[in-house]
């Protein structure tokens, strides 16, 4: 079972850091989403394992799996939905009023900040 | 009056002038002035005691972590400080009230002014260094903030950020000066460091200690190479100059030489460092103040000389010498503050301070005329002054120090110190002053009002007293000063006759030598203007901006506004410190026992994991991708429910609900695909970095999950006391609404003003503008469902919409015993009303339900709050709960807890926070041109029926 855990935790990762290197809004909220659940899933497991331990006191039942990570992922589970809106909205902003989603400053951008222009070649980007 | 009182006064006293000045100026300076005048009063009632040599305490507690304690000293040379500050305080606040034009903001003057008034106190009645230190910082930034008042003149602001960058970086090292010396004497109060001067001296630490402290010292006080940031600040409001310059915030470097100087003195290195700083500083600064033509930067570089005159007192470490040094900052004070005011007075008056187009003007203004020749004279150390007294007993000391090369090298350099100073002096009053009337000066010259010449007339009138009487008008303060500074009961003796002296012979070399230097004026200009010198602007500046070029480079070339580069290499920093951790600890293998895997686990786990690769796979189609994540969101919540976390579960697939919603909300207007558009490298570069986070996580939670907790569990007592304190038996709801009310309480603050957020960014979209003309100009060229609000939905809808709030209410009272609670009940209600503006359409809903979100989430937290209130009337800690048990008839027992009353404050901002989010996304789209269904459903069933016959 743990391994299953932590290939879940690992697979919910890898996931959601390659939509976040994406270059538009939706698939890094995507990814922003994706890695919610690693992390919800890594500090509830850091309760360890118990299967039908629930954490709801009962005389009849043998003992109980740890009660304070649930706690604590139960507030982080409504706060990135709080979080996932906020981003939405920004995204949907900067896309409504620019007409574009991407993430990263385009050399115009950074014109407008009198910044000189990305150097290209140092990495790699074709924006 | 207590010493907290005194110091806080002057702050206190900074909040007002901004509101006087509405009742105008005269009321705001009397305002000020009466504030400096309590804390002064305050100051004169302890006077006698710390003459009869007392020290006066007091102590607050602040951090006593970090050995940081609000506590006050007050003796000697605290009570000669102070009174400087407060005392001549007094005297700029009643000049600015002239000097300031009615153009200048006078409230915010004497607001920066009061300010810099209580910093400085606070610095000479500090008893905990740490404390001395915030003190210092404050007088750094209060006095850019006084320099610069002139915002409009470019000197103005350039004096300032040059005082702040020098005194401020040299504050910078003096914290760590101070944090070593309270290393070396294990505690941060002066009264326990001034009585460790062996362990301090024959510290290792003694040295950087000292370097490091006296950095501190010379930036503040200008001295030498530190002393051009001082004729900068020039640039300020004379009253500004004659504070700063003559009274405080240069004389901070000074006092705090002599408040450690028990501790410091003696050494070598003190004596080497600080004597010879000193006298380079005095000599410099006189030879500048000789070729300046400006009498603001004669003044200033006098200054700097006088200042380098007391360090190198100072320095030389005797008892004699410290008291020359005491007795000097007062004079100095007195003729320079007086000469500052004067000098601001002839500029106020004439239109210039330029000497070159001054002179003539004793008859034109003979009463700053005999003001300006007495504080000159003083400074030129010509009996029977102050000057003179304690020009005298600093020559009388140089005599006596053994100073590179010999007991007369010092002496003759002091001699020429002081014939410089001779010549300035008399440059200064016989250029501005004598000579014949001009007829160009830009105004009409003439003496100010009396207000303008009544503060330095009382100090020229000091000036005079104290040289005649030495002993009477300052022993009192002198000897208690001197006292506080060498640690030993002193009895100093000031006297205008000092006999037939080596130092009465030097003393009238150097006014002869003065006066004939003045006499042979130009040609030493021209000699002067030929000679090479290092300007200390130019240095600062080509400093300052090569520094900030190479900031600018490094910020450049590593913030380049490339968001993903950041990540990737935020992400593989993480990974590689992790790695390094791992490959450099020790670790021994897992010791507990694996679950078993069941085939029902292995299936789910199956299906969440090819949803997450097919959301990679699929991410361009962005419906698909929704889907696909909703779909691992809800194995995520079925994997809760196996792995014994029921509230989890359920709180996870309500989220899931209300997040697909949002998204595809938000999907209505973004694009619906992702173009394809980065490189197979670049693809390839992400997807190692994120195979490589993936593993490094995956690596950390199986090692994790196969190792007994480190340290024992918290979890047993929330278990035990769940039941018995708490009241419930859900200890994970207990948890949230009781043990841990305060984080939640923080967590629905921040998920209240998220929701906030979302609805101020839709304001701004809504606003007007390129994304509101977007949203209007909305095309409809989109496939559409033929009936967007069919009736089978409708109606199922409606029907569900009671029960689904019954079962809201009923998951958030069975929360505190069974699975369920606020955040639950909260996500489910919102969800039915989300059903509603699904199913009939935004614009019916909105107009049936009258509910204002935005209160819903105040209501929510000041619920949360008022609950937590509440306990302190029963006088205990906030939020500590309290419960019973009510056995109402017809329904079964049931236990009544505040903790339920928190928990309805939970349920009240959840609720809100999601209904904002989604009602804002949903005005967008009435702003899109989205009809709003007047009718229930989009097809009348009635005309349908009729148009079947």
């Amino acid at each position: 079972m743990e391994l299953l855990i932590a290939a879940a935790v690992g697979g919910l990762t890898a996931a959601g850091v390659y939509l976040m290197l994406r270059q538009r809004a939706f698939p890094v909220i995507l990814g922003l989403s994706l890695l919610s659940y690693a992390v919800n899933l890594f500090i509830f497991a850091s309760g360890r394992v118990a299967l039908a331990l629930p954490p709801i006191l009962d005389k009849t039942q043998a003992g109980y799996t740890d009660p304070l990570p649930q706690a604590l992922v139960l507030t982080a589970i409504v706060i990135s939905f709080g979080m996932t809106g906020v981003i939405v909205m920004m995204a949907l902003g900067s896309w409504l009023h620019a007409g574009d989603d991407r993430i990263d400053m385009t050399d115009d951008d950074r014109a407008a900040e009198g910044q000189p222009p990305r150097d290209r070649t140092a990495t790699g980007d074709r924006a | 009056m207590t010493l907290p009182l005194i110091v806080a006064l002057p702050f206190l006293g900074a909040l007002l002038p901004g509101l006087m000045i509405r009742a105008g100026r005269t009321p705001c300076a009397l305002t000020t002035a009466a504030f400096t005048a309590l804390a002064l009063l305050g100051l004169i009632l302890h006077a006698p005691a710390v003459i009869a040599g007392q020290v006066i305490t007091a102590r607050i507690e602040w951090l006593p972590q970090l050995g940081l304690a609000a506590s006050f000293r007050l003796d000697g040379l605290g009570l000669l400080f102070a009174g400087l500050i407060l005392g001549i305080g007094l005297l700029i606040i009643l000049y600015a009230r002239f000097y300031l034009s009615s153009r200048d903001p006078m409230g915010v003057f004497y607001s920066y002014l009061m300010l810099f008034q209580g910093a400085m106190v606070g610095i000479v009645l500090s008893d905990n260094i740490l404390l001395l230190l915030v003190f210092w910082e404050l007088t750094s930034l209060s006095s850019f903030l006084l320099i610069g008042y002139w915002k409009h003149l470019p000197e103005g602001r350039q004096g300032a950020r040059m005082a702040l960058a020098i005194t401020g970086g040299g504050g910078l090292a003096m914290i760590a000066g101070m944090l070593m010396l309270g290393q070396i004497a294990g505690s941060y109060e002066l009264s326990v460091i001034l009585e460790h001067r062996v362990e301090i001296q024959s510290s290792p630490l003694y040295a950087p200690a000292l370097v490091l402290m006296l950095l501190g010292c010379f930036t503040k006080s200008a001295q030498f190479p530190f002393h051009f940031w001082l004729p900068h600040a020039m640039a300020a409001p004379t009253p500004v100059s004659a504070y700063l310059h003559s009274a405080t915030m240069v004389k901070a470097g000074i006092f705090l030489m002599a408040r450690l100087w028990p501790v410091l003195s003696g050494t070598a290195e003190w004596f080497w460092i600080v004597t010879s700083a000193g006298l380079i500083t005095m000599l410099v600064g006189a030879a500048v103040a000789l070729f300046k033509d400006d009498l603001k930067a004669i003044l200033a570089y006098s200054t700097v000389s006088h200042l380098g005159l007391v360090t190198m007192l100072l320095g030389m470490g005797t008892n004699d010498a410290a008291v020359t040094a005491v007795f000097h900052i007062i004079n100095h004070a007195t003729f320079k503050a007086a000469l500052f005011m004067a000098a601001g007075i002839v500029d106020h008056e004439v239109g210039t301070r330029d000497i070159r187009r001054l002179g003539g003007l004793a008859r034109l203004m003979p009463v700053t005329f005999g003001l300006t020749t007495v504080a000159g004279l003083s400074m030129a150390g010509i009996p029977p002054l102050n000057g003179f007294i304690s020009k005298e007993m600093m020559l009388e000391a140089a005599v006596h120090t053994h100073w590179l090369g010999g007991p007369w090298t010092l002496a003759a350099l002091a001699t020429l110190g002081a014939l410089l100073s001779v010549a300035y002096s008399f440059r200064l009053v016989g250029r501005t002053f004598l000579g014949a009337e001009r007829h160009d000066y830009p105004h009409h010259p003439h003496d100010p009002p009396e207000g303008m010449w009544a503060a330095p007339a009382l100090l020229v009138g000091l000036v005079v007293a104290i040289g005649l009487a030495p002993m009477a008008m300052t022993g009192w303060i002198v000897t208690a000063a001197a006292d506080a500074v060498t640690g030993q009961s002193l009895h100093p003796h000031l006297k205008l006759w000092h006999g037939l002296k080596p130092a009465l012979v030097l003393s009238i070399l150097a006014v002869a030598g003065g006066a004939l230097l003045f006499a042979a004026h130009g040609g030493a200009a021209r000699a002067w203007a030929a000679l090479p010198r290092l300007e200390g602007k130019a240095i600062f500046d080509r400093t300052t901006a090569a520094l900030a070029a190479a900031a600018r480079r490094l910020a450049e070339g590593s913030h380049d506004g490339a968001l993903t580069r950041y990540m990737a290499i935020a992400t593989v920093a993480m990974v590689a410190a992790g790695v390094w951790a791992f490959a450099t600890g020790d670790h021994a293998a897992g010791t507990r026992a694996g679950t078993p895997i069941q085939p029902v686990a292995l299936a789910g786990w199956t299906l969440l994991m090819v949803c997450t690769a097919a959301t990679v796979v699929a991410h361009r189609l962005r419906i698909l991708a929704v889907l696909l994540v909703g779909v691992v969101g809800l194995m995520v919540s079925v994997a809760f429910a196996y792995l014994a976390a029921p509230d989890l579960a359920l709180t996870q697939i309500s989220v899931e609900v209300v997040t697909v919603v949002l998204m595809l909300l938000a999907l209505n207007f973004l694009p619906r695909t992702t173009p394809r558009e980065s490189s197979v490298p670049r693809r390839l570069r992400d997807g190692g970095v994120a195979v490589a986070a993936g593993l490094a996580v995956g690596a950390l939670t199986l090692a994790m999950l196969m190792r007994d907790f480190a340290l024992p569990s918290v979890a047993d007592y929330y278990l035990a006391n769940s039941k018995t304190e708490g009241g419930g038996t859900n200890v994970v709801n207990v948890i949230l609404v009781d043990f841990r009310g305060y984080d939640t309480f923080g967590e629905i603050t921040v998920l209240g003003i998220g929701g906030l957020l979302i609805y101020a960014l839709t304001e701004t979209i809504l606003r007007g503008g390129p994304a509101n003309d977007r949203l209007l100009s909305w095309p409809r060229d989109r496939e559409r469902a033929g009936d967007r609000h069919p009736m089978m939905l409708v109606v199922a809808t409606r029907l569900i919409l009671p029960i689904a709030l019954m079962v809201g209410v009923f998951i958030f009272l069975r929360g505190h015993n069974l699975p369920g609670g606020g955040f639950i009940a909260g996500l489910i209600v919102s969800i039915a009303l989300v059903m509603q503006y699904a199913a009939s359409g935004f614009g019916w809903t909105q107009a049936r339900q009258r509910i204002d979100y935005h209160a819903m989430i105040g209501v929510g937290v000041l619920v949360a709050a008022g609950t937590g209130v509440g306990a302190w009337f029963n006088g205990l800690p906030f939020l500590t709960s309290a419960y019973g048990y009510v056995d109402p008839p017809v329904v079964e027992e049931f236990e009544l807890a505040t903790a339920a009353l928190f928990d309805l404050g939970v349920f009240l901002t959840v609720t809100g926070a999601v209904m904002l989010t989604l009602s804002s996304l949903s005005r967008v789209a009435v702003r899109a041109g989205e009809t709003v269904a007047t009718r229930p459903y989009d097809t009348d069933p009635r005309a349908t029926q009729t148009g079947g016959h």
